[in-house]
């Protein structure tokens, strides 16, 4: 039977077809789905900040893009994915408020996510095939992992299968 | 030493509870001069959550509410937020306007209503901070976002969560006639102005 597995902030999921995964209301965290074709293994983690390095409190490697990105690939490879054969697709990292031009650094947070996920996709030279990011709203995603599709809705921006 | 929010103690959440009650007290009386009506109001709750159950008490990460951000300067900087689920924003938008228009939309008037009146409410909560502490603290103009709980609770979760995974939330029930409005405010100092916070409230350990 097919399973829906949530993800939550800060947590990431693998399965194996035919089951999907959801995480509900992204704002500017990032989620970022990978895709094993041959195996149809899905993997996807909900990070909320770009580097575990300028944190003194990072013990859950889900949270940040360069370890969460660095645990989803070891999972998918224990369930028999490879690396080399692992796809890409990334959502998310919206600035949900905005304060005019002098933003601060909180309020460029999710594209300093989207920017992270993207140098750390490139170190384990993961192409992307395709993203939804940036924006002013928020996504709730599914990766479906029998043919890796991602559906993002939104609240007023419609539907989307990327 | 630096403080946590898991550090904190009964004591603390009594303190950061008085702040609640007074701030919220100020709130409604500044709400019911602002429309000339009675506003009563319940002692508010405060609560310290795992960022991941806070969207369940809004309803679900996809849920959608009316947030109201602002940010802090002065003596302590950081953020705070007034969450409002959609019913409670038209009651309200309604309720200063006087106005029902029967609809569960909210139109550019009562956007601007309500961050208005976002305005006012997290004023009220700061200045009763401000004369509690006696620090000095200043609010930025209020930025509207009405989206999925999950969407705008990441904002302050990302900023929570550079110090540690919870959160602390104070809620309010104010009361019109009939008309409830059930309001949550967040307090999102960053990690030096927490502890500045509880060393002016006198609760350092």
């Amino acid at each position: 039977m097919q399973k829906v597995i949530k993800v939550g902030m800060a947590d990431l999921q693998v399965v194996e077809e035919p089951h999907i995964l959801t995480t509900l209301g992204l704002g500017s965290c990032v989620g970022i789905a990978l895709y094993d074709k041959q195996k149809k293994i899905a993997g996807l983690a909900h990070i909320m900040l770009p580097s575990s390095t300028q944190i003194k409190n990072n013990s859950n490697l889900a949270k940040f893009a360069d370890t969460a990105i660095d645990l989803l690939i070891k999972e998918m490879v224990k369930r028999g994915a490879s690396t080399a054969r692992l796809k890409a697709k990334i959502t998310g990292g919206a600035q949900m408020f905005s304060f005019g031009n002098n933003g601060g650094d909180l309020m460029k947070i999710g594209y300093r996510n989207v920017i992270a996920t993207k140098e750390i996709l490139e170190l384990y030279k993961i192409d992307i095939l395709a993203e939804d990011t940036g924006g002013n709203h928020g996504r709730t995603i599914e990766f479906y992992s029998e043919t890796g599709d991602l559906l993002v809705k939104t609240i007023g921006f419609g539907l989307k299968t990327i | 030493m630096t403080f946590t929010i898991e550090d904190l103690n009964n004591l603390h959440l009594d303190v950061l509870r008085e702040i609640g009650n007074i701030g919220s007290g100020n709130a409604a009386s500044a709400l019911a001069k602002m429309i000339n009506k009675r506003i009563d109001m319940d002692v508010p709750i405060v609560q310290i959550l795992a960022f991941e159950d806070v969207a369940a008490i809004l309803g679900g990460e996809e849920m959608v509410v009316a947030g109201i951000y602002f940010e802090v300067e002065g003596d302590i900087t950081g953020n705070i937020m007034f969450l409002l689920d959609i019913a409670s924003s038209k009651i309200l938008t309604s309720i200063l306007m006087g106005r029902e228009d029967g609809s569960e939309e909210l139109d550019e008037m009562d956007r601007s209503a309500l961050q208005e009146v976002g305005n006012i409410l997290s004023g009220s909560y700061i200045s009763s901070l401000s004369a509690l502490t006696g620090l000095k603290i200043k609010l930025s103009v209020p930025s509207l976002c009405i989206d999925m709980a999950g969407a705008i609770l990441s904002v302050p979760a990302i900023q929570f969560s550079q110090t540690s995974d919870k959160i602390v939330l104070i809620e309010t029930l104010l009361k019109e006639g009939s008309n409830q409005v059930k309001g949550n405010f967040f307090l999102i100092p960053d990690s030096k102005s927490f502890d500045k916070l509880l060393q002016s409230l006198g609760v350092y350990s």
